[in-house]
């Protein structure tokens, strides 16, 4: 409620700011259409036929938001879905408030918010129909678009009473009166994608189609190591390279050791053709000697090789430390050791990094397919010394973002070469580019070690995990939170870390940490189980009984992104074990000789997510996934089941593809991989059936995009372990494991 | 100086006969339907119809194409088959993101024409060079069987 309240308060004080209420201005749209529409408030315009206008706020690349929140709006104001058209709103955080897609906080920040916003637009049409009947308030209705007069049965259609209702002073914001959620009509509905049609008949509607009078096309040839500049180039051969029309070096602003995509411009050759594939041609003959740091001898194997060393020695930093762990280990009647890692992972995005940017007398318009437009017109300022408001951004369907759009960084190479080029250009960046000038999610190295009682309970665990960072600051995304699980549940724990410097950008991939940190706890927790002789259903329900009162070290507040999130209830997890449990009949079901399955949880972004993944594995060793179950706790109400549907689904299937092959591997201060050949994506034929359950608890609505993705890596390496008795501790699992059998034949059944 | 027929219609095309099929699409002939996604003929985002078969535009160059007939994604729902499949791919509200919709839909397309019910067998590997990131194939696997089942689809193969 916290968040929410926040930005509805700055939404009022801004708003009232500008037009001395909250609902604003009648505005006759001229440049819009033929028809009339009265604008309600930012959000809302309602034209003499009757369609009904409704802003999407934050920006969509998949996670249905333009669908979603609209919709929220639009059952409040009580009209029919029918009549609804919805248009991306300006980026305006003045009007709009908090305007990112990130975090699965779009849901969460603007729920209670833009219910309001429906409910006050329906107050002022139930005003100027009272108004106009000379009734009371109190004595009218609406339905679909209409306001009734109870005892007379008359109508008046919002249509007609716009206009009025746009000249009447706003409600109060705060006690609109909002629906009952048993009455709602569209809340709880699947409808579809409202850029459906456009998608499936290929309209123009993604970042890189847009089109402007007089747009020249570039490319951006970056340092392999981050931060590097331009010592020298063959410009002048470029620049007779056919359609080509600019070829420059730009210097960079990138602070020296500052390893981030927030950080400044990056040092590079831009080329400007007539058309993109000219530039590409170009690019081919471009021979750049660069300047490179520090870091240009880092590789992944190095790392490993260190993080190896560094695990040997006590670590650099305490994370968390409950009880006594070493008592508790010499006391426990059996240990358990094992050693996790998990590589880099890029985003790969389908639409590659692009951006489309006009400079003219000193003004920045931008079209961008991101996540974070606020973001990138700041480091424009910054970069390109003009005030923000002398920028404007569009917010255009991504292409996917998965965490990657959050980032600057094509916007403000756009910006940049329009500014040097003096008229409209369209960056474009290669699949080349995309894979190597990533924000990657960073890897980590863990090694673990627990001790159980003579009853099999476990009693310790230690954590060292060697990651990424510097001066005992972790990397962006790159940190071990001290409440993750099982934190809390073990009465002798100790969570520490150690640091490797990195010279290559991190950031958040889709269920930031946990991507990494649930593969490893959730199956080392697996490994425990086991060895306890335990059922894992059994040992985790268990488990999650357990729960202590935090330690001293363990009373910092729980966050996420900066932002409080209040620590996960651990009986909503078990229900959601138990849920998960009993569809795939854990337990009940007998396995067939060759197949095994694995269960897994995670919480993350409030919400909890149980999976079961079947596999069998046949005598050569070739492991296939049957079928993956999945439990996923939400709120009593789904705003578009449609929508909540493919994102559990999508986040499952998200995951699995880390496991099948995805990993970035640094070598000579770059990135290796640089395509979909050797960073494969998941395939459909590699996509087995996922049954998914929701199961509702009371609470308010959030989003759901990420929180089904940890569970699936961890619950598929303990499906293997139970199946074969081997255990996969390296990501991605198809990596050299320790049987070769199995090992070649993972390698064969995924890279078919 | 190149003449193509995309959609119907003939298009002289003032390029460099290395120019991927793709580049001549989007930005030479402003059909922005056919995606760019890897550039090798990897990921599937820009497939086309060249003569009624299925192509990844990124990997067929200018002066490869001859007196072919291209259809593209903007065109495809002029093909009473094409059509069905576009609406099965609304009615079961495939798409996340969307960008690779447009490929999908030219892959199904073509698929039916030549395997009117395929199993889940026939669509994984007719479709496996059809990348998703967002990873809709649960519904991209139904929607083509609910195009299949489709009695346009009977009429079209009688």
């Amino acid at each position: 409620m916290g968040i929410v309240s926040i930005s509805r308060r700055n939404f009022l004080k801004v708003s009232a700011a500008v037009g001395g209420g909250f609902v604003l201005k009648l505005s006759v749209s001229s440049a819009a259409g033929n028809s009339a529409s009265a604008e309600l408030n930012a959000y809302l315009k309602i034209a003499s036929d009757g369609t009904v206008t409704i802003a999407a706020k934050n920006p969509e690349m998949g996670q249905g938001v333009k669908t979603s929140l609209p919709m929220i709006i639009a059952e409040e104001l009580d009209v029919d879905w029918k009549d609804v058209r919805v248009e991306m709103a300006a980026f305006d955080p003045a009007r709009y408030g908090i305007q990112n897609s990130s975090g699965s906080m779009s849901t969460t920040r603007n729920w209670d918010l833009l219910r309001r916003v429906g409910a006050s637009g329906r107050q002022m049409l139930v005003s100027a129909a009272a108004i106009a009947w000379k009734v009371p308030q109190s004595e009218c209705t609406t339905a679909s678009g209409t306001v009734i007069h109870v005892a007379t049965g008359r109508t008046l259609k919002y249509a007609h009473l716009a206009s009025k209702a746009a000249s009447l002073p706003p409600p109060d914001f705060e006690a609109v009166v909002l629906k009952d959620p048993g009455s709602f009509k569209i809340i709880g509905t699947s409808i579809k994608d409202v850029d459906g049609p456009q998608i499936v008949t290929g309209q123009p509607l993604f970042g890189i189609d847009i089109t402007l009078a007089g747009m020249l096309y570039a490319t951006f040839e970056k340092c392999p190591l981050f931060g590097g500049t331009v010592k020298s180039a063959n410009i002048d051969e470029i620049r007779r390279m056919p359609g080509v029309r600019h070829v420059f070096i730009v210097a960079g602003t990138i602070p020296d050791g500052m390893i981030d995509l927030d950080a400044g411009l990056s040092g590079g050759v831009a080329i400007v053709a007539d058309s993109w594939w000219q530039s590409i041609v170009a690019r081919r003959h471009l021979r750049v000697q660069w300047e490179t740091g520090p870091m240009a001898g880092q590789s992944s194997a190095a790392f490993a090789r260190q993080a190896a060393q560094l695990a040997k020695r006590p670590p650099q930093m305490t994370i968390r430390k409950d009880g006594d762990v070493e008592a508790a280990l010499k006391q426990a009647a059996r240990i358990i050791d094992a050693s996790y890692s998990y590589p880099f992972l890029a985003h790969a995005t389908m639409e590659p990094q692009n951006c489309t940017a006009h400079f003219k007398n000193g003004r920045l318009e931008v079209w961008a397919p991101t996540q974070n437009i606020g973001r990138g017109r700041a480091l424009c300022s910054r970069v390109l010394g003009i005030p923000e408001s002398a920028i404007t951004g569009h917010m255009v369907r991504a292409g996917g973002g998965f965490g990657r759009r959050s980032f600057p960084d094509a916007f403000v190479e756009a910006a940049w070469i329009s500014k040097v080029v003096g008229g409209p250009v369209k960056l474009v960046w290669t699949r080349e580019d995309d894979i190597r000038h990533d924000c990657y999610r960073p890897g980590g190295f863990h090694t673990l070690r627990a001790g159980l009682d003579n009853n099999g309970k476990l009693t310790a665990l230690t954590d060292h995990f060697v990651s990424y960072g510097r001066n005992g600051k972790f990397v962006r995304n790159a940190d071990l939170a001290n409440t993750i699980f099982p934190a809390e549940f073990v009465p002798n724990l100790e969570y520490g870390a150690s640091l490797l410097p990195l010279g290559t950008p991190t950031g958040p991939l889709r269920a930031p940490r946990n991507n990494g940190l649930t593969f490893v706890f959730q199956s080392f927790l697996d490994e425990v189980a086991a060895a306890a002789g335990r059922d894992p259903l059994e040992f985790h329900l268990d488990l999650l009984s357990e729960r202590r009162a935090a330690s001293t070290a363990s009373s910092a507040t729980r966050t996420r992104d900066g932002e409080a999130e209040p620590p996960f209830d651990p009986a909503r997890m078990q229900t959601t074990l138990k849920l998960v449990a009993d569809k795939a009949g854990w337990g009940k079901r007998a396995v067939p000789k060759g197949s095994g399955r694995g269960l897994a949880y995670d919480f993350f972004a409030q919400r909890c997510a149980a999976h079961i993944v079947d596999v069998t594995i046949s005598k050569k060793g070739e492991v296939k996934i049957d079928k993956i179950w999945v439990a996923f706790e939400v709120a009593n109400t789904i705003i578009n089941p449609s929508g909540a549907l493919h994102q559990v689904e999508g986040a499952t299937l998200f995951g699995l593809g880390q496991a099948l092959g995805q990993q970035v591997t640094l070598d000579r201060g770059g990135v290796v991989q640089s395509n979909f050949n050797d960073f494969p994506l998941l395939g459909i034929d590699q996509a087995p059936p996922v049954e998914v359950h929701f199961l509702k608890t009371p609470g308010q609505p959030t989003g759901i995009g990420e929180a089904a993705l940890p569970p699936v890596l961890p619950a598929l390496a303990n499906a293997i372990f139970a199946t074969s008795g081997t255990r996969l501790r390296d990501m991605p699992l198809t990596k050299a494991g320790p049987i070769a059998v199995q090992r070649s034949a993972l390698t064969k059944m995924f890279q078919v | 100086m190149y003449t193509l027929r995309v959609n119907g219609t003939s298009h002289q095309v003032e390029a460099d006969g290395g120019t991927p099929l793709l580049w001549v699409l989007r930005d030479l002939l402003g059909l922005k339907g056919t995606k760019f996604g890897c550039g090798i003929g990897l990921c599937g985002v820009c497939t086309v119809h060249i003569d009624r078969q299925p192509a990844r535009a990124c990997s067929v160059p200018l002066a490869g194409i001859g007196d072919t007939e291209i259809t593209t994604i903007e065109a495809i729902g002029e093909n009473p088959l094409g059509k069905k499949v576009q609406e099965a791919w609304l009615e079961l509200d495939v798409a996340q993101c969307g960008y690779c919709q447009p490929g999908q839909i030219m892959s199904a397309t073509a698929m039916l024409a030549s395997i009117p019910k395929p199993t889940d067998a026939d669509i994984d590997s007719y479709m496996s060079g059809n990348l998703c990131r967002c990873a809709t194939y649960i519904r991209i696997r139904a929607a083509i069987k609910h195009a299949a089942s489709s009695q346009i689809l009977e009429a079209v193969h009688k």
